[in-house]
């Protein structure tokens, strides 16, 4: 293993059914990566995704990890929640600590005073802290994805893995969403699944394109790409991935 | 009314009536937000089948009820958990399948003369002191589960995948909600019938979810707007000589209306 890499994947293979979806995939993540998956629609992204998390099994290969599984915040896609659900913005912060706030005596209700001031410590770095008591179906597109990502970073982990974080959210809310994500690489690394143009042309330093196979490319200097070029298109990149290895 | 609490069927029918309802009200919210409503009926349906077997083998009936449902939701919960769109198909199997094996043991039982539309309509007025028993137990074993596992069962219902990464056995707390609904269903069949059972997990948990912003706020309040529903139903049941069954349900649906008039007409 490489020795700043915190994940590394080898010759991974997955398929649902008969066909694969991803094959033969090798690439590792280091420490301060912001790291982009990027590929067509149906290309396998996260599938790759959920086998670095563990929550599919490869059918061959290995992803090595040099953290543990509690050390990894996950953002899900938007789309994976209820959003009539009754919860409040600080119930949702605390499900990113996972069994470490469960209650230790039988009649000890509610949240105490360390896990509200935890909540709310997460909730400040992602602009949030003032909505703490909110009912999560009350807030924005935009909002309820920083409370999100505020859940992940809740236990402070090395890693961060974001699927398709701003699909869904409009262009103001994106452009917050990347600026936060940019703050929070400074101190640790973001794996982002995305289709984003300006996510892999100005904030990640590689990219991953899959489409069952892998092409991993060092975005510095490698691509002149000025993506307010009225010219240029997400196909167009999408071509220059996939096509030079 | 109050001259009729003095007979002990009037009373165990109040006291079936609360106690049923608080089980309605808690397991009615966790179908509710895990979207598993038809779930309800499905369940319902299939109990049919037990309570059919138990009237062939001569058998307890809510124990017949209760094994069958238990059966078909641990079916559910093994197939379904990793393919949870795919829910309503096995939910439309059991519903069905569990009615047709309780038509053919009724047909197969010699001499068989008891009134079934009790079962598919409800008949609160007849609950025995066991059965109280039954109910009474499955409320302290419902409050319990709830009140210890309550932020894994929060999290398990919210984002179950989330919760798996976490630490928390999400399929085990998927099964025993799934497990507990099914005997939550079972009580519910002897107040309003098998028919009417997903009203009654129903109308009270939709008011209860969209004034609660919590899960816990909303099982409370479901609870209390369940018993609510229960006894003016119960009431209007034992004045107009009318099956209780049918008019606990309806006013649940004339207070559900009046919900949503407030909503959309007074608050706004």
């Amino acid at each position: 293993m490489e020795s700043n890499a915190l994940i590394e994947v080898k010759n991974l293979r997955f398929k649902y059914r008969k066909d694969y979806v991803i094959k033969d995939i090798n690439f590792s993540i280091k420490s301060g990566d912001f790291f982009a998956i990027t590929g067509p629609n149906g290309g396998g992204k996260s599938t790759l995704i959920k086998t670095i998390l563990g929550i599919l099994e490869p059918n061959s290969g290995e992803v090595v990890k040099n953290i543990s599984n509690l050390e990894i915040g996950y953002v899900p896609q938007n789309t994976n929640v209820n959003l009539d659900f009754p919860i409040t913005v600080l119930d949702v912060v605390l499900m990113g600590n996972g069994k470490q706030h469960n209650r230790k005596k039988f009649f000890n209700i509610g949240r105490s005073k360390f896990e509200i001031e935890c909540a709310r410590n997460s909730l400040s770095k992602v602009g949030m802290q003032d909505f703490l008591h909110r009912k999560i179906s009350d807030l924005s597109g935009g909002q309820r994805q920083r409370v999100f990502i505020a859940r992940a970073i809740c236990s402070h982990p090395k890693l961060l893995v974001l699927d398709e974080p701003t699909s869904s959210i409009d262009i103001n809310g994106q452009k917050e969403i990347y600026k936060l994500l940019k703050d929070l690489n400074k101190s640790l690394t973001i794996l982002v699944v995305t289709h984003d143009l300006t996510v892999i042309t100005n904030y990640a330093n590689r990219v991953l394109y899959v489409n069952q196979e892998g092409f991993l490319h060092n975005l510095k200097g490698q691509f002149s790409i000025n993506p307010n070029n009225e010219h240029f298109c997400e196909v167009e990149l999408m071509q220059m991935l996939g096509e030079s290895k | 009314m109050i001259e009729a609490l003095q007979y002990t069927f009037v009373q165990n029918a109040l006291i079936a009536a609360i106690v049923v309802s608080v089980i309605s009200g808690i397991i009615g919210s966790l179908i509710l937000v895990n979207k598993m409503t038809f779930l309800t009926g499905g369940i319902a349906h299939s109990s049919y089948g037990g309570i059919g077997l138990a009237i062939y083998l001569g058998l307890p009936i809510f124990f017949g009820a209760s094994v069958f449902a238990l059966f078909s939701a641990f079916i559910i919960a093994t197939i379904a958990y990793k393919q949870k769109h795919r829910i309503d198909i096995f939910i439309g199997i059991i519903w069905a399948v569990g009615m047709a094996v309780g038509i053919v043991f009724v047909d197969l039982t010699p001499g068989y003369n008891v009134d079934l539309m009790s079962y598919l309509f409800g008949s609160i007025l007849a609950v025995s002191k066991s059965d109280l028993v039954y109910m009474i137990t499955l409320l302290i074993a419902v409050l319990f589960f709830v009140h210890k596992y309550y932020y894994q069962i929060l999290a398990t219902s919210y984002d179950s995948e989330y919760a798996s990464l976490k630490g928390i056995n999400a399929r085990l707390f998927f099964t025993v909600i799934l497990l507990l609904s099914a005997l939550a269903v079972v009580v519910a069949i002897k107040v309003v019938g098998l028919i009417l059972v997903i009203a009654l997990m129903t109308i009270p948990t939709y008011i209860a979810e969209q004034i609660s912003s919590s899960l816990y706020g909303m099982m409370f309040k479901s609870a209390f707007i369940s018993t609510i529903f229960t006894i003016i139903g119960l009431i209007f049941s034992y004045n107009f000589d009318i099956s209780s069954g049918a008019t606990i349900i309806l006013t649940s649906a004339f207070g559900l209306f009046i919900y949503l008039i407030y909503e959309k007409i007074i608050k706004r």
